[in-house]
């Protein structure tokens, strides 16, 4: 494993298979009664959010909590070059606070990417959402959800597995993670969506493009919903809320021609009556719920699969204590 | 004054002669001179260009004078080789009056490195509302020929028309920056491959195709002369070539960096590569080299946007566009099209110099090496290669995208009206210029 | 080659075949039935990697001599190691714990070699948070000395004194091929995958 989580597209297949099997091994933790490990106790982990994610930024301080971690949130929103502090002297402060890592959520995409090539922080980076870019975290939940659905075992991948992914993928990161993902494990992806929220060049990309959800379903084994912003109306991606619904939201009559054994899911938060209908949402093909518990287990798992060991801020105090011996 | 005999340098890339330098003008020129002048130079291997002439420059003076100043702005040019400039009117405040435009030109009188052209404003305040007072630059002492909103499109197709046909009564031309500001709102980067998967807002061709099309039918129905800045797309090219085959009157360039970078670098994220109009890919950096060897595109010129470190160094997103350009333009074109045997010295002396000076109207720059001529000149040394060292530079600012790049090529001395402005690569003390 | 006059590092010799350790093994869980009369609330516990293998062992035999199914589960330590900071992180392994838990049980800890006493510290934290056993006893093939922390025994296959210049290797059949354990310098066994087993300051 590299030393940061920036991109999906780092991480090679058998990174991302430890990162699989070792987030299987703590999940276990979730059923216990002490549901504490004392793996990063020392460590130091920043929270810096500068963007609002309740789900996102909870879920990795239970992550974090779980593991012993010094946490700190550093909330950032609001925050911006011309009216507060610049990312770089909020870096050069986490980095004189000794952060040992910091998890970031930020509204521009490569910020992430910038922390973790500057010289302003020595700790790893853990991307938790940039602009519209990557959600490696989001990706890797989603591709462990989808194992256990679809091909469950320690050291299995997605391989064959047709995973669709319906919605706004312009502007999601959530769709750019999985695409790199999900390809690295072997999964065959495709995208539907009106074209006015498919990004250009997505010809390149290792999916299949479809605008036809009907067309696409019986032949799914996993399909994922974005969500879709109303706001995205007023730009003209789609002239109504209605018209959306009914070209590329689920619902029931959708629902049924799904092979039996496929999954339905959603990075959330969910606009019922919009991209999913309730029937669909609370159907117990539905993975939502199930989805949130593994994004614990699997933070706890990045986090400790960058911290858990040696990690550069150690190397010199490992010599020093090893000339003392 | 100081007379130089420059021996055996290659006027133009021709055969080696010395060029006998004094009372400001070229005083003779042949093989092995016997004159006698207070500075000789050996020349061997140098090429002698006429001054260059940027037409595109952001000297930051008045209002950002932490980025750059028309001292220290003129000096990067001096070191480029240039010997005239065009400021450009986005200062704080816009030079929009004939006040503004009277400061920027006294204070490159001042300076003494290069003559500072002041651009005017097309509109108040850069708002492509409400037409300046174009007429007022004009008749200022700066003489303003050359109106630009640049960073900003003259995009209300009337306020276009109206200032392309106003302009024709002082012989002015209106440089437009081609942005459809509605197709590029959020606009990051170059939309393509690059943008979709590194999820950067997309700054689409058609943006700038659709107003350089719009615009040189404007300038053909009202008769008027049409300047394209920056021009950084393979069918900007074409709209260009297409329009000048009708034998409408329009002129355009291209920035070095587009002649040399592509969208590819943005997936670092540095934003040193933030530029506006964006890095585009190698389809459109080859049709940009062969339109400037064609003579469709009419100049090479800087957009040297000089920023402070804090407006770089920061997430993508917030950062400021632009690249600082004038001590490494001459480098780049001899690596993308003299290297290339696109270009030979004696066009990139017409695309530099000549042809720059004629579309700003400038007299006594972009003229020929040749006895009796006003002495702007540079000698410059081809055989050089070296790493870009932005420390090196004169600018205020260090955001150029070469940092640590092999280029070719370096300024080995630069003539402002007989008086060397730079001399063996070094900045001429500044008393010596008054 | 070397400055202090000592020989080059020896290859490592044997000091318990497999006919040792099948007698071993079945020795310790007969002392296991004896002193937990009955063993009828013993669960065996392998730490990994080779504890897991002897306890599975282990059980068979406890099988065999009570003819009841001793609960069995296997239990990684990794992430409550102490020297975790020296390497890169690990990946860890399966923590199995019978479905009738822990609590109020007789757990019996199965590991290879004690040594530090770091790991079965570790693994005695591991178990303090999966639950409350009535008591915790720690079986082991083989005991080197060198004890770091106040940790012993309760069952021992084979004191082996030792140098902290020589490591000792276990091999089982389940992972290495054959059963065996073998000690030789340190230096020579650097070179083979149990560099760790020889550094007194690590779990073994």
């Amino acid at each position: 494993m590299k030393r940061h989580l920036v991109s999906t597209a780092d991480l090679a297949r058998d990174d991302a298979l430890l990162i699989l099997d070792t987030a299987e091994e703590l999940a276990q933790l979730s059923g216990r009664a002490v549901k504490k490990l004392p793996t990063l106790r020392g460590r130091t982990v920043v929270n810096l959010f500068f963007e609002d994610s309740t789900r996102t930024k909870t879920s990795f301080e239970v992550a974090e909590k779980r593991l012993s971690a010094d946490v700190i949130n550093f909330s950032a929103k609001g925050s911006s070059v011309s009216k507060g502090e610049s990312l770089k002297d909020t870096a050069l402060t986490l980095q004189a606070m000794g952060a040992d890592a910091v998890v970031i959520r930020h509204h521009a995409s490569g910020a992430p990417a910038r922390l973790a090539q500057s010289e302003w922080l020595h700790g790893s980076v853990i991307n938790a959402g940039d602009g519209t870019h990557e959600h490696p975290t989001q990706a890797l939940l989603d591709a462990f959800t989808m194992r256990r659905h679809l091909n469950p075992g320690p050291g299995r991948d997605l391989a064959g597995r047709r995973v669709t992914i319906v919605g706004d993928v312009l502007h999601s990161r959530v769709a750019r993670s999985n695409v790199h993902l999900l390809t690295t494990l072997g999964a065959e992806v495709t995208f539907v969506a009106p074209p006015t929220l498919l990004p250009i060049g997505i010809e390149n990309w290792p999916c299949q493009v479809s605008y036809d959800l009907d067309a696409v379903l019986p032949k799914t084994d996993a399909l994922m919903m974005l969500r879709v912003q109303r706001e995205r109306m007023n730009a003209a991606f789609f002239p109504t809320e209605r018209e959306y619904s009914r070209r590329y939201g689920m619902d029931g009559i959708r629902m049924a021609q799904l092979p039996e054994h496929a999954i339905v899911m959603h990075p959330g938060p969910m606009v019922r009556g919009m991209e999913i209908t309730a029937e669909v949402a609370d159907s117990p093909r539905c993975t939502v719920v199930e989805q949130v518990a593994n994004g614990v287990s699997i933070r706890m798992a990045v986090l400790y699969l960058l911290l858990g060991g040696a990690t550069l801020a150690d190397s010199p105090r490992t010599d020093s204590s090893e000339t003392a011996q | 004054m100081t007379s130089y005999l420059i021996r055996n340098a290659q006027i133009l890339g021709g055969a080696p002669k010395d060029i006998h330098i004094a009372d400001g003008v070229v005083r003779e020129i042949g093989e092995g001179l016997t004159v006698e002048a207070d500075v000789d130079i050996d020349a061997h291997g140098l090429i002698a260009l006429p001054g260059l002439v940027d037409l595109h420059t952001h000297l930051r003076e008045p209002g950002r004078e932490d980025a750059e100043t028309v001292l220290t702005g003129t000096q990067a040019a001096a070191k480029g080789g240039y010997t005239a400039v065009h400021a450009m009117a986005n200062t704080f405040p816009v030079a929009d009056t004939a006040g503004v435009v009277e400061q920027v030109w006294r204070l490159g009188q001042e300076s003494g490195y290069c003559d500072v052209q002041p651009v005017g404003a097309v509109t108040v305040g850069l708002e492509g509302k409400k037409l300046a007072e174009l007429g007022a630059m004009h008749d200022s002492a700066a003489g303003v020929r050359v109106f630009s909103d640049d960073g900003k499109c003259v995009d209300d197709a009337v306020i276009m028309r109206r200032a392309l046909e106003y302009v024709k009564a002082f012989d002015g031309v209106v440089a437009q920056h081609a942005q459809e500001p509605r197709l590029t709102e959020g606009a990051q980067m170059n939309e393509g491959q690059v943008s979709g998967e590194l999820g950067l807002g997309g700054w689409p061709a058609v943006a700038e195709e659709s107003i350089i099309a719009r615009d040189v039918l404007l300038a053909a129905h009202v008769g008027s002369r049409l300047h394209v800045c920056h021009v950084s797309t393979a069918g900007s090219v074409e709209i260009i070539r297409w329009a000048k085959a009708k034998g409408w009157n329009v002129t355009a360039e291209v920035t070095p960096h587009h002649l040399l970078l592509t969208d590819e670098l943005v997936r670092s994220y540095d934003p040193v590569y933030k530029v506006n109009p964006p890095l585009r890919t190698a389809a459109d950096v080859e049709a940009l080299r062969a339109a400037l060897a064609d003579g469709t595109i009419d100049a090479v010129a800087t957009d040297h946007a000089p920023h402070p470190a804090e407006d770089k160094d920061c997430e993508w997103a917030v950062a400021a566009m632009g690249m600082v350009g004038l001590e490494t333009a001459l480098s780049v074109v001899q690596q993308t099209m003299v290297d290339t045997g696109l270009l030979n010295w004696e066009a990139v002396a017409d695309r530099m110099s000549y042809r720059p000076a004629r579309i700003g109207r400038l007299t006594g720059q972009g003229r020929p090496i040749s006895v009796g001529e006003p002495a702007n000149l540079v000698l410059f040394d081809p055989a050089y290669r070296g790493a870009v060292d932005p420390e090196s530079f004169a600018t205020r600012s260090r955001n150029t995208p070469y940092r640590g790049l092999d280029l070719p090529g370096r300024v080995h001395a630069t003539f402002l009206r007989g008086r060397a402005t730079v001399l063996a690569g070094e900045l001429a003390d500044r008393d010596g210029l008054a | 080659m070397t400055t202090d006059g000592t020989t080059a590092p020896r290859p490592p010799h044997q000091v318990l075949d497999a006919t040792d350790i099948a007698r071993v093994v079945t020795r310790i869980a007969h002392e296991i039935v004896e002193r937990a009369k009955g063993a009828e609330d013993v669960v065996l516990l392998g730490i990994h990697t080779r504890g897991v293998h002897l306890a599975r062992r282990l059980h068979a035999r406890l099988t065999q001599i009570t003819g009841r199914d001793i609960p069995l589960g296997t239990l990684d330590i990794t992430m409550y190691r102490d020297d975790l900071r020296l390497k890169p992180a690990r990946a860890l392994e399966h923590t199995e714990i019978p479905a009738s838990g822990i609590d109020g049980k007789l757990v019996v800890l199965v590991d290879d070699v004690l040594f530090s006493g770091r790991t079965i510290r570790a693994a005695l934290d591991a178990l303090s948070d999966i639950g409350r056993p009535r008591a915790v006893q720690l079986a082991v093939l083989v005991d080197r000395g060198h004890r770091e922390l106040p940790i012993r025994a309760d069952y021992v296959g084979k004191n082996l004194p030792t140098s902290l210049r020589e490591a000792v290797q276990v091999q089982l059949a389940d992972s290495d091929g054959r059963d065996a354990v073998l000690v030789g310098d340190r230096d020579y066994t650097a070179r083979s995958t149990q560099a760790l087993a020889a550094s007194p300051h690590l779990p073994e």
